[in-house]
This record gives structure tokens, sequence and C-alpha cells, in this order.
């Protein structure tokens, strides 16, 4: 019955099943092999710290490319939404925590990424009633500046609780009564954080983001960001309202982004406003670009590779970022330049009529054309 | 300015019903410049009607007016009696105005099924919880969707063709995915921005047939700029010449063809003497 339906399906829609299959399947099995591996102690120590990392950025890079390639628009404030969600997870944390003596690390973690994907989102929505009603590049100038605000506020924002209740002071820390219990710190950061956050658990938020993001774009909804962005006033004269749907990809990325950041941030026992610079948002783009626009599969691998790397090649942690541009930019001339793409073609082209050729000798030579 | 009483070319069967499109003194400067001006045009619930003129006569920038993609300087386009004063492109669409457009607007990266769906985003609906939990009405709507897509393609005999890439067909048949695309939005009136443009004469005849059995199918009016003057005065009920922004003629295809002014615009003066 199964097997049927599926021979029955069009080719596109076949096509879609299998890369969706695929890309549930990678990640799954990823997960079964590190977990083996975790519980043969078969891991080296730098790799396991860096698990929960990359679950974070995965689901970054994932959700970044719902903005940047389904709907369009570029956004270069990610990383601003992830802070929100770092700095909001550890509040909320350390609140339940002292407040309300909730022990269950687990129950105080699925609470703390929930809080902080919906304050994410909150930002979301005001950043995008604005921005996203313009046409033009000002949603990349604006998230730009958004990160860098974002950054500033909670450099001077301290949040103490006492009594079971939350404290908030701008600027003046001796604003807050005595005798409280600092949770952020200002400058510091998030302070004494206790790190609950799991493996398991990013694994789970991957696979949420992944359901989210594949059978958004597979829908009524995703159809419509995606006529959005390949041609506006096509779309509109369609009947599909652009605003509300480049909004709707703009929020479910930010609050994707919120409870990443929650993640990352009780994965340590601080965080610091400088973890979440412009150039992490750039290091988000990076992995969308690398990974290919509109391409979710590519945003997960460029994403781990990209974030093992760094720690791999540890001595030359300096070149980076001078790595990182040379990459960003051959592979913009590789994908984008007609040249190029046709010289690489034609390199390519005798490998795969080789292929082809032994495909269709096994086949009978049926199905070469 | 009073509204004119339209010196009107409506087909007598439409006669008693309210006309699907009226402009009253419908105008647009650029900057001084009158790209359109003092345009008045009614169309009939069932008609066919051609707006021709010479290059640069602000044909397409009525489309804009109508679609709401400009705002009119003067005047008011009416759609079944309702002014579309202040409305979006979008508000437009929903109130029954569809178009193609002169340079292809087509969503190239989807497939020629999804660009039809798009079409149907107003029609067919479930909101996006119901897309991204994948809920039973998710499942009756996709298929609703796509039985109605298939339908539609099936116009022009385009079924096979529903999973390519729109970006990959062949100029006429995205010309002719627009118009199923446009039409898969339900509208009363189908505007056709140089339908037959790039088509070779036997493509433009199947089209002109086309056109009649979609408004006999459909029961809606088309409105088409063309410059293939075998196609209009083929299949046109009545025709409205433009040139340099205002309406020079209007009237049957037989009409328009003895008509001077007409003439004179298409040829030049002839000179005295």
């Amino acid at each position: 019955m199964r097997k049927c339906e599926v021979r029955n399906m069009t080719k596109a829609k076949r096509k879609r099943l299998i890369y969706n299959l695929v890309t549930f399947g990678l990640v799954i099995v990823a997960f079964i092999i590190l977990e083996n591996m975790i519980s043969a102690k078969a891991i080296s120590r730098s790799l396991k710290g860096q698990l929960v990392p990359i679950c974070a950025w995965i689901i970054m890079a994932v959700s970044l490319n719902l903005v940047i390639g389904f709907s369009g628009e570029l956004s270069l404030g990610h990383a601003g939404f992830m802070s929100i969600g770092a700095y909001t997870g550890a509040v909320v944390s350390g609140w339940l925590l002292s407040a309300f003596d909730m022990q269950d690390p687990l129950l105080r973690l699925v609470l703390a990424i929930l809080a902080g994907g919906i304050l994410a989102g909150i930002f979301g929505v005001l950043i995008g009633i604005p921005v996203l009603r313009l046409r033009g590049d000002y949603l990349a100038i604006v998230t730009l500046a958004f990160g860098e605000i974002i950054r500033n506020l909670v450099n001077v924002l301290y949040i103490g609780t006492a009594d079971g209740k939350l404290h908030f002071a701008f600027l003046n820390k001796e604003k807050l009564p005595a005798g409280v219990t600092m949770l952020v710190d200002g400058a510091k950061g998030a302070v004494k954080i206790k790190p609950i956050s799991t493996f398991e658990v990013g694994f789970v938020l991957i696979l949420i983001t992944l359901i989210v993001v594949l059978n958004l774009v597979n829908s009524r909804a995703g159809r419509a960001i995606q006529a959005t962005r390949d041609n506006r006033i096509a779309a509109e004269s369609m009947g599909v309202s652009v605003t509300k749907y480049k909004m709707m990809a703009f929020v479910t990325a930010a609050v994707l982004a919120g409870m990443a950041g929650a993640l990352y941030g009780l994965n340590s026992s601080t965080v610091v406003p400088t973890q979440f610079t412009f150039n992490q948002s750039i290091n988000v783009l990076v992995f969308v670009v690398l990974g290919g626009l509109g391409n979710v599969l590519g945003s997960i691998i460029s994403a781990t590779f990209l974030t093992i790397l760094p720690e791999v090649l540890r001595e030359f942690a300096d070149y980076r970022m001078l790595v990182y541009a040379v990459v960003l930019i051959l592979v913009m001339i590789f994908t984008n330049n007609p040249t190029t793409r046709a010289f690489v073609n034609r390199l390519a082209s005798p490998a795969k009529k080789l292929v082809r050729k032994n495909r269709g000798e096994t086949a009978g030579g049926g199905d070469v054309k | 300015m009073v509204p004119v009483p339209s010196h009107s070319i409506i087909p007598e069967r439409d006669v008693d019903e309210i006309p699907v499109m009226e402009t009253r003194h419908l105008g647009i400067e650029f900057g001084g410049l009158k790209a359109v001006d003092d345009f008045n045009l009614t169309i009939g619930k069932t008609e066919i009607a051609g707006l021709i003129g010479p290059n640069g006569a602000g044909k397409t920038t009525v489309f804009n007016l109508l679609t709401k993609v400009y705002e009119p300087t003067t005047g008011a386009v009416l759609i079944n009696g309702q002014d579309l004063h202040g409305m979006s492109i979008v508000q437009a669409s929903r109130l029954g105005i569809a178009r193609t457009f002169q340079n292809i607007r087509l969503f190239d990266k989807m497939t020629v099924e999804e660009n039809v769906r798009i079409g149907l985003h107003n029609q067919i609906r479930y909101d996006m919880f119901t897309g991204i939990l994948r809920l039973p009405r998710y499942w009756k709507q996709e298929k609703r969707q796509h039985e109605r897509a298939m339908e539609l393609l099936d116009i022009f005999g385009m079924q096979d063709l529903a999973d390519e890439t729109a970006g990959s067909l062949p100029y006429g048949a995205q010309r002719r995915l627009e118009i199923v695309r446009a039409l898969a939005t339900d509208p009363k009136l189908l505007l056709l921005d140089e339908p037959a443009a790039g088509m070779n004469p036997h493509e433009t005849e199947e089209l002109m047939e086309n056109i009649a059995k979609i408004r006999d199918q459909f029961q809606i009016a088309i409105l088409l700029i063309e410059h293939d003057m075998s196609l209009v005065m083929g299949v046109c009920e009545g025709i409205c010449v433009l040139n340099f922004g205002k309406v020079i003629a209007k009237g049957t295809a037989d009409e328009i063809q003895a008509n001077p002014a007409v003439i004179e615009a298409y040829l030049g003066k002839k000179k005295e003497g």
C-alpha cells in the first residue's frame, strides 16, 4: 500500500520526499552513533563539549536559511535573537530554581527554551512590523543595528532575584535591592548558570526545527513565502500578502534562534555579551551560504563542520575569519558566475558520463538518454 | 468632475448586468507627464475587450492602474460597482482582478504546479499551523489544490509539465502558464498583457480559440493588450485605442479599422498636397 503510494507520486514529490528522508535520516543516524560513542566513552573530551553548541548552531543555520533562502530577505542580526534566548534562558532557569525550588533540570531546560523562543519571537515581531513593509534591503540594515543594540543593552542590564521575585535594573547596579542573587551582571554577563543543556534535548530541538521548517516550506504558507521571494509583484497580484508571509518566515526563524540561544546559554556557566557579536551573525550567514540557499541539509552539514573545524585547527584559529572570507568569495564565484560554472560543468561532464554509462550497463542499457 | 455616461460598447447580453469594470476619468501623472489621461472604459460581465495602441501609448500603465500597482492621480476604477480607491494590490486581487505580465513574471524556481497553487492561495486555504503539524485538513486541502491545479492546467493541455521548473519552460508555455495561474485566482476580470508576444502564428491561433473558450467556460470578462492585430480583431468584441495616454477611438473591430484617427496613430498623417 505504502509502496504503491510512493510509486504513484509525481517526480517532484518523490524527490522532495527523498530529500526530507535523507535530512532526517542523517540527523537521526548521527545522533545514534554519537550516543553509542558517548556510552562507550569513545569520544574525545573536546568533541563531547562541542555537541550542544553544534546542535545550537545547526538550529541557527536552518532557521536563518528560512529567512534568507526561502523568503529572500537578508538578516544580519540572527545572533541578536540567539543572545535574547541565551539570556532569557539563563534568567528563567535561575529564577525557577531559586523561586520555586524546581530541581528537575529537564523541566527547567524545557521551560527556559520555551521562554527564550517566545521572547525572541516578540522581538522578531517588533522588528518585522515596520521593516517588512518596506521594499529593498532595509531588513539587513535594521537587523544589523538590532544585533548591536541588543549586545549593548545587555551590557548594562542587571537582573537579580530575591524572595522569588525578579529585580531589573539598567545602567546602575545599585538600584537593585540589597541581598539579591545576581542572575545577569552587566558586562560580566549571565553568571552562575547551572549548565543543564543536554545533547539529547539539543537533538530533539533539531528535529523540531526540521519539522517546522521543512513542513512549513512544503505547505500553502511556505509556497507563498517562496513566491514573495521569486517575484513580489506577481505574488501580490495573485492575492498573496507579502508582508504577512515575510513576517511569518522572519518570526519563525527568530523563535527558533531564541530556542537555540537558550540551549546554548544553558550549556556553560556564564554567558557574556561579547559572545553574540556581529561576527557571530556573519558566521551563521556563512553556514547558510556555504550549505546553499534554500538547502536545509546543506545548512546542517556546513554548520557542523565549520563548528568543529576551528576546534580541530585550534592553532590556526587566528586565520579562521580570513579563510571564511576566501571560502565565501570562492563559493559565490563557483555558484553564481556563469563562466566558472560552465567550466566546472565541463570538468564534471566526463565523470557524469562515466557514471551514467556504468549505471546504464548494470540496468541493461535501458535508461541511457 | 461629473462621471460621464460611458460611450460603452458592451455586448447586448451583458447590458442588464453590472459591468465588471468601469473607469471614470482615470489618469496618472509621472512628474508632470500625463501617462494616462481621462481614461473611460466600461467592460461587460462576459465581454472580451481589447486595448491597443502604438508603443508607449500607456496600455500597460492602464493595467497597472487597474491592479493597483499604481495609485491613480485622478479618477476612479470600479470593479463590480466597488471603488478600488485606497486598496492594495492584494485587495484588488481579492475583488476579482487577475493579470498576466508583459515581461513574464513566473515564480521561476518553483514547479509549474506550485505556480498554479499560488494562484489558488486564497481559494483553497489552510493556516500555517495546520501545515506545520500536518493535520487532516492539510492533506484534504492539499489534495483539493492538486486536483484543481491539474484541472486548470488541462485547459492548455499542460498537465504533463506539472513537475517541470517554471523557469525552464519554453517561452510560449510560460505565457500559457501565466494565464492558468491568473485563472486559478477565480477572477471576474482577466487582464492579459500581450499574451501572444513571442508566439508563432499557429500558437497565436490556438491562443485565440483558448481565450474564447476560457470566457465561455468561466463566464468572465477579459481585457487584453495585444499587438497582433489578427488576434485582436478576431477575438475582441470591443476595442479601445490608446495614443499618448488618451483614448482616441472605441468600437467594434470593423469600426476601429475604418477610423481615420486610428490609422493616423499607427501610420502617421498623410502629407498634405
